[in-house]
């Protein structure tokens, strides 16, 4: 192995008397890809935090090109060349690209749009990246805002990268894209970080793999040296099955229990989010959904659950129309229908209250009288931290302080104690590490065995495959088509995912 | 070189910190208030001595601020743990007082057991009204019920004003611009001292507890403050429950105002408010609207507002009891930073000597 670039020499950092990091000993050379793999609260945030000057070390050492570095701010980190791209952008909508990516370290007295145009074009061809340096940002797609992302990390004169679950908001083909862009990063030399959950992925990009867990490095990998299975083993601690099951239970020919007709849904600014869709959903099966994120995705299950009113069509529960109704009236009529909302702490549960208060959420109200029944309410709030493994320290924890995998249990906790008949769950593993997303996957098994219709807007496109029984391909709020997953490649369902039929160059 | 480095507190500080952080910020606000005090002239020591005195010396005075003071903030606590910001006790203060005059003045024969229920009655009603309308307003066109409602403080104040100067201005009053008294019946008895206000507060504070913090309603009005879309996610009825609880929050506004009239005024004026309905605002947010801990924070400020009347006998300004209001909001609110976020000390090459 070559001389490392990077050191991290027995890196400790607590919080509070708790450590995130103990001990953490790293080393990345140039022009190397180094994935960094953890579950959730395993550390690897708190360690490329402190890599990149936000936070300090209590005690250890970081290393950089044979110099010992002390960074007290994010700026000695850049100066020092490490740049990061955070998971959530941090870009100015209504400035273009080079007006991003010169905000705040402008070079030059006075800034020509000429010279910052040429300052990205140089850029763009030095790293494959294809940034238009004169296009607004809101105007932009995920991955166009990334590469502005990318390149506001080299105008800063970074030659280490590190990236914060890059791939999370991407489609296939824009993957593809990025990791020929980190390659070729990696051919000029520069050093780059990967933090990311998806297995496949870390195969894929990465030479060496360093595993996280419980704030301690469980060790570093050759990639070509490892398997998936093994990673995860260390990753989690225990064998984990990595097949996500897919059972046969579905009976396609009774009666659906769930019958979309024709939904369209006009915004206020005239534009159709959701154009004229219709499918059914039959008990025991799980339908998944994909798409970019923004293709209707999210109006579809308010509509369904009742939040939002469609412009036009119907809604179907098991023979009776619930378009139109109130989640108050769905409840009050007895159907029972689960929302798992993309958007948690906002929506699904109420964050600043305890487990307790949120379990009941829409339970509250089972007793007669005005008080609530708090004895009740302790009791299923202990009865869902058992059955889901929800680690806290008590049950009256506030929400907002557990961690994601555990927020999201709750949230499907109280969603499947209410024995619903059908479950609609908007990205459900988003943010979730293996461990916890492949428990999630076995959740909604449980449910489908047990006969529920589950409709599962999904993004990573190995699991939608896996364990949809039928995948709904939507683009720009139109179906594109529902096809059987075994028969499409995921680079099919990407181009339907841009809006492309497929389907008759692929019929049987 | 040293930095300060402040971070988000991984947890909230423990219940036990939290509370000394406040009273630390207390502390530190009467100190402050010391040194302004010195800087200004007067000995600090003295004028403390007599804040500290006033409850003893003038307990009736002081019980009857805590009274207003203490409904006020229960009335605004509930609309505020919705997040509907209600800023108008003020006005429905003053419809309250208004309602229960109008029942004293026209009935004033009636024996108290039924007038002064009556007068509790229309106190309410007349509050919960006045709070109402804005509501209905944010309702239907989602206009702020902050504007809306502190504009309607003002109607309620003019409007009392041209009660006071027009309609029912008493002839009696040689030519001053007063409404009657109250008859004897329509006027709340005295029990151990003090008017009996304060029982209808003790009860009032111990419902409110109940009903924030153990009943449906309570818990509905907390979700819909976290979140409104995840109380409509829920299926509540959230347009009916604020609406219902905006007529509390303006009803105990109104009570406040029904208790000053009857009991201490045996009238009305248009200043009997003296402004409390906007330092129970105070109260309310200090108090994290809690209403055991509004009883204790609407006391203290009794003492306060009680404490300036004495002063001005010493020949200090009583408007220094307003300042040192002031000073406790912001050293409160400042503290709040510190149960939120820890700040550490790097001194120079700290790191490496932990690791040595």
């Amino acid at each position: 192995m070559s001389q490392p670039y990077i050191t991290l020499n027995n890196i400790t950092k607590s919080f509070d008397s708790v450590y995130a990091n103990k001990d953490i000993s790293i080393d990345v050379c140039k022009g190397e890809i180094l994935a960094l793999l953890g579950e959730n609260g395993s550390g690897k945030s708190t360690l490329v935090n402190m890599l990149s000057g936000i936070y300090k070390p209590d005690s250890g050492t970081i290393t950089i090109d044979g110099k010992e570095m002390s960074f007290s701010s994010p700026a000695d980190a850049i100066k020092a060349g490490i740049g990061m791209v955070h998971q959530h952008f941090k870009l100015v909508d209504v400035m273009t690209a080079s007006e991003n990516i010169v905000l705040g370290h402008i070079k030059h007295l006075t800034t020509s749009k000429k010279r910052m145009a040429h300052h990205v074009e140089k850029l763009n061809k030095k790293y494959g990246l294809n940034v238009e340096p004169d296009k607004k940002i809101y105007n932009m797609s995920v991955s166009e805002k990334q590469a502005v992302e990318i390149m506001k990390v080299f105008y800063r004169g970074a030659n280490v990268l590190i990236l914060d679950e890059p791939t999370a908001v991407l489609t296939p083909q824009e993957i593809t894209a990025l990791f020929d862009i980190l390659r070729k990063m990696k051919q000029q030399g520069c050093t780059i970080i990967i933090i990311t959950h998806k297995m496949a992925e870390v195969m894929e990009i990465s030479d060496r793999v360093t595993v996280l867990r419980k704030g301690e490095c469980i060790g570093t990998v050759k990639t070509s040296e490892t398997t998936p299975q093994q990673l995860t083993e260390m990753m989690v601690g225990k064998a984990v099955e990595l097949e996500i099951e897919r059972p046969k239970c579905c009976d396609y020919t009774s009666k659906p229990l769930l019958t979309v007709n024709s939904i369209t849904k006009t915004n206020t600014d005239g534009v159709n989010v959701l154009n004229n869709v219709s499918f059914n959903l039959y008990g025991g099966e799980i339908l998944g959904v994909a798409g970019i994120a923004g293709s209707g995705q999210k109006e579809l299950c308010e509509i369904i659950a009742g939040l939002v009113k469609a412009t036009t069509g119907s809604i179907t529960f098991d023979g009776e129309v619930i378009t139109g109704l109130s989640p108050r009236a769905i409840i009050k009529k007895g159907i029972s229908m689960s929302f798992v909302p993309e958007d948690r702490l906002g929506m699904g549960l109420v964050s600043g209250m305890s487990i307790t208060n949120n379990v009941i959420l829409k339970s509250y109200n089972r007793n007669p009288g005005p008080f609530i029944d708090s004895k009740f309410a302790k009791k299923l709030a202990e009865q869902i931290v058992n059955d889901f493994n929800i680690y806290t320290p008590s049950v009256n924890y506030t929400v907002k302080k557990l961690s994601g995998g555990n927020i999201q249990k709750v949230l499907l906790g109280r969603e499947i104690w209410l024995s619903p008949k059908v479950l609609i769950t908007a990205y459900p593993v988003r943010g979730l590490d293996i461990g916890a997303s492949y428990n999630i996957y076995h959740l909604l098994n449980e449910q489908k065995k047990k006969g529920v219709a589950v409709l599962f807007i999904g993004e990573d496109l190995d699991v939608l495959k896996s364990i949809s029984d039928r995948l709904m391909v939507i683009h720009d709020g139109e179906i594109v088509d529902i096809v059987d997953p075994d028969s499409v490649t995921k680079e099919d369902i990407g181009l339907m995912m841009v809006g492309e039929h497929i389907r008759k160059e692929s019929a049987q | 070189m040293s930095r300060i480095s402040i971070s988000k507190r991984k947890r909230s500080a423990s219940a036990v910190a939290d509370v000394l952080i406040r009273i630390g910020a207390i502390v530190g606000a009467l100190l402050f208030i010391g040194i302004v005090l010195a800087i200004m002239g007067y000995d600090p020591i003295n004028v403390y001595g007599k804040i500290i005195q006033t409850p003893f010396k003038r307990f009736g005075g002081v019980m009857n601020y805590t009274i207003m003071l203490t409904t006020l903030s229960l009335g605004i606590a509930i609309a505020f743990r919705m997040k509907f910001w209600n800023i108008g006790a003020e006005g429905q203060f003053y419809m309250g007082a208004f309602g229960a005059a109008a029942v004293a003045l026209s009935m004033g024969d009636l024996p108290p057991i039924v007038l002064l229920p009556l007068m509790f009655i229309a106190g309410f009603i007349c509050g919960g009204i006045w709070a109402v309308i804005p509501a209905l307003i944010k309702a239907k066109f989602q206009a702020s019920e902050t504007l809306v409602t502190l504009m309607m403080n003002y109607i309620a104040i003019a409007f009392i004003s041209y009660l006071q100067y027009g309609p029912w201005k008493d002839p009696a009053a040689l030519g001053a611009a007063k409404v009657p008294n109250f008859s004897e019946n329509a006027v709340l008895p005295e029990v151990l001292g003090v008017h009996s206000g304060w029982i209808i507060m003790l009860v009032l504070v111990v419902i409110m507890t109940i009903v924030l913090k153990y009943t449906k309603f309570g818990y509905q009005v907390d979700v819909i403050g976290e979140s409104e879309t995840t109380a409509k996610y829920a299926g509540m009825n959230t347009v009916k429950i604020m609406i219902i609880a905006v007529i509390i929050s303006g009803g105990l506004c109104g009570l406040a105002g029904f208790m000053q009239a009857s009991a201490v005024e045996k009238s009305i004026t248009d200043s009997m408010s003296a402004g409390l309905g906007f330092t129970a605002v105070i109260t309310a947010w200090l108090a994290k609207l809690k209403p055991p801990v509004i009883l204790v924070a609407s006391f203290g400020f009794s003492i306060l507002l009680q404490s300036g009347n004495s002063l001005q006998l010493m020949k200090i300004p009583s408007s220094i009891t307003e300042i040192m209001q002031g000073v406790i909001i912001f050293f409160v609110l400042a503290s709040e930073f510190f149960i939120n976020y820890k700040i550490t000390w790097h001194g120079k090459n700290s790191g490496a000597k932990e690791a040595a």
